[in-house]
């Protein structure tokens, strides 16, 4: 496997610097290049669930974010413990853990966001992304490598999401992060213009829309194809 | 490497234990916080029904639970109007009422709390009355709480919140806009028979003119139908609180 051959080419070298390049590309590769959203086409249902606006989304991002980056780091520490025949019930027993932590503390301290979001960050459990990079990447890699790959697939999902809750919000409700945009930009041309609002970009199949512009934007520009 | 059951066994319940303390471990320590952020959901639910949305949320919650404390009194009362005060020799209050369960009970044996707004002078300056609500929606519970003025027929404003609506759609019954069209509607007809008020099919159009009866959400058909049965069998659950409010605000007006 590349990533055991990625872990010895490590070893011979201790002394790797904390950011090095091919540190950095763990990040880096899935904000753009391997986008777990846009490429993998992972994680694509709450994606849409919970992009009518910005803040909810923004804590279901750091939701996430928190998730897979503690996930890849616990798992990683066990990965020569952990029995094979039953790994993935682990990896599911860890990451349930995890989520139920998020969604305790939502309740406790952002009741608001717990009661809008209860269900999604539930939902994270089952989010491809998380278990994708658990298998993927952290049961054959060190801990620190592991929590920088959670942390570059997490951050390139919560890009995406955020984008594509930027534009509904702006466009199904005319605000951001619900400062209404709409009605300033309205009120500088008279008191007769008003910018109408798209009730489509609230509903599900406004973020299918987005989504699929960004995806086809991408995937101009880097001219990504599928194989 | 292939590992033995033993070792597999062993593995399983060192995680499950260690995870199991850690899950029980949080729950242990933040769920009395867990507990008054759901209060004070709830206190935030019952003023929404008489002060905007705004207003509650420029406060902070220390601000609301004095708020609350000030201007909110409660008693509870049975199907008949009668109040109580213990259940099963336990003393109930309004705030520990829980509606969701008492709403599986038959109306005549659940306990209804009722919340009394009052005015900046105290206790005798009552502003208006405020009923829970509970029902089903399309596809989960619908709830909220509606308040009456004085004269036990106006709507002086309602809140409602959902389990799971469509969002865009059912869901819409939490918005401000939405719920500001029951204002100053009427419950009673003319000749004292509750109608509660109708949310209508479609969207657009102007009821300003019929006291019973508010523009629709476009879409949302059955949760609207929700709300208006959930409307109709709890301030039928309330009927007889409130005549006998009515008529003795009535007689103290004469």
């Amino acid at each position: 496997m590349s990533a055991e051959t990625l872990e010895k080419a490590i070893e011979k070298k201790p002394a790797e610097a904390l950011f090095s390049k091919r540190r950095k590309k763990l990040v880096t590769d899935p904000l753009i290049d391997e986008n777990p959203i846009t490429i993998q086409v992972l994680g694509i249902c709450s994606a849409l669930a919970v992009t009518t606006q910005m803040k909810p989304t923004l804590v279901m991002a750091i939701s996430v974010i928190f998730v897979v980056a503690m996930s890849n780091f616990v798992i990683s520490l066990m990965r020569n413990t952990i029995p094979s025949r039953v790994r993935i019930i682990v990896q599911l027993a860890v990451v349930a853990t995890l989520v139920t932590l998020v969604s305790e503390l939502l309740k406790a301290f952002a009741y608001d966001m717990y009661k809008e979001l209860s269900v999604f960050v539930g939902l994270i459990i089952t989010n491809c992304i998380v278990m994708g990079r658990l298998e993927a990447f952290a049961l054959g890699n060190k801990p620190y490598d592991s929590v920088l790959d959670g942390l570059g697939s997490a951050l390139g999902y919560s890009w995406i999401i955020l984008a594509v809750a930027f534009f509904r919000e702006l466009w199904g409700s005319g605000a951001v992060f619900g400062i209404p945009v709409f009605e300033y930009v309205s009120s500088i041309f008279g008191p007769d213009f008003k910018l109408a609002t798209n009730g489509l970009m609230v509903s599900p199949v406004g973020a299918f829309i987005i989504l699929g512009l960004i995806i086809w934007v991408q995937r101009t520009k880097t001219g990504y194809v599928e194989h | 490497m292939q590992q033995s059951n033993a070792y597999i066994i062993t593995f399983s319940v060192i995680l499950t234990v260690i995870l199991g303390l850690l899950l029980s471990g949080t729950s242990q320590v933040l769920g009395p916080m867990q507990k008054e952020a759901i209060a004070l959901d709830k206190k935030k639910q019952i003023l929404g029904a008489v002060i905007s949305a705004e207003e509650i949320e420029a406060m902070t919650p220390a601000q609301i639970n004095d708020y609350y404390s000030k201007r909110i009194s409660s008693i509870v009362v049975d199907i008949n109007g009668k109040e109580v005060t213990e259940d099963a020799g336990v003393p109930v209050t309004a705030e520990t009422v829980d509606i969701a369960k008492n709403y599986k009970k038959p109306a005549d044996q659940r306990l209804f709390p009722v919340f009394i707004f009052l005015g900046e002078g105290g206790s005798d300056d009552v502003e208006s009355y405020i009923f829970p609500l509970y029902g089903a929606g399309l596809w989960d519970a619908i709830w909220g709480f509606i308040a009456l003025d004085t004269d036990m027929n106006t709507v002086g404003g309602i809140t409602l919140a959902h389990a799971g609506e469509t969002p865009g759609l059912g869901a819409r019954i939490t918005e401000g806009g939405v719920q500001e069209r029951y204002v100053g509607k009427k419950v009673f007809d003319e000749s004292g028979k509750l109608v509660a008020v109708q949310m209508m099919k479609g969207e657009g159009k102007d009821y300003s003119d019929d006291p019973h009866k508010v523009d629709g959400m476009s879409g949302a058909t059955i949760t609207a139908n929700g709300v208006n049965t959930m409307l109709k069998s709890y301030l039928g659950h309330y009927e007889a609180f409130i005549k006998e409010k009515s008529s003795s605000t009535a007689v103290a007006g004469l």
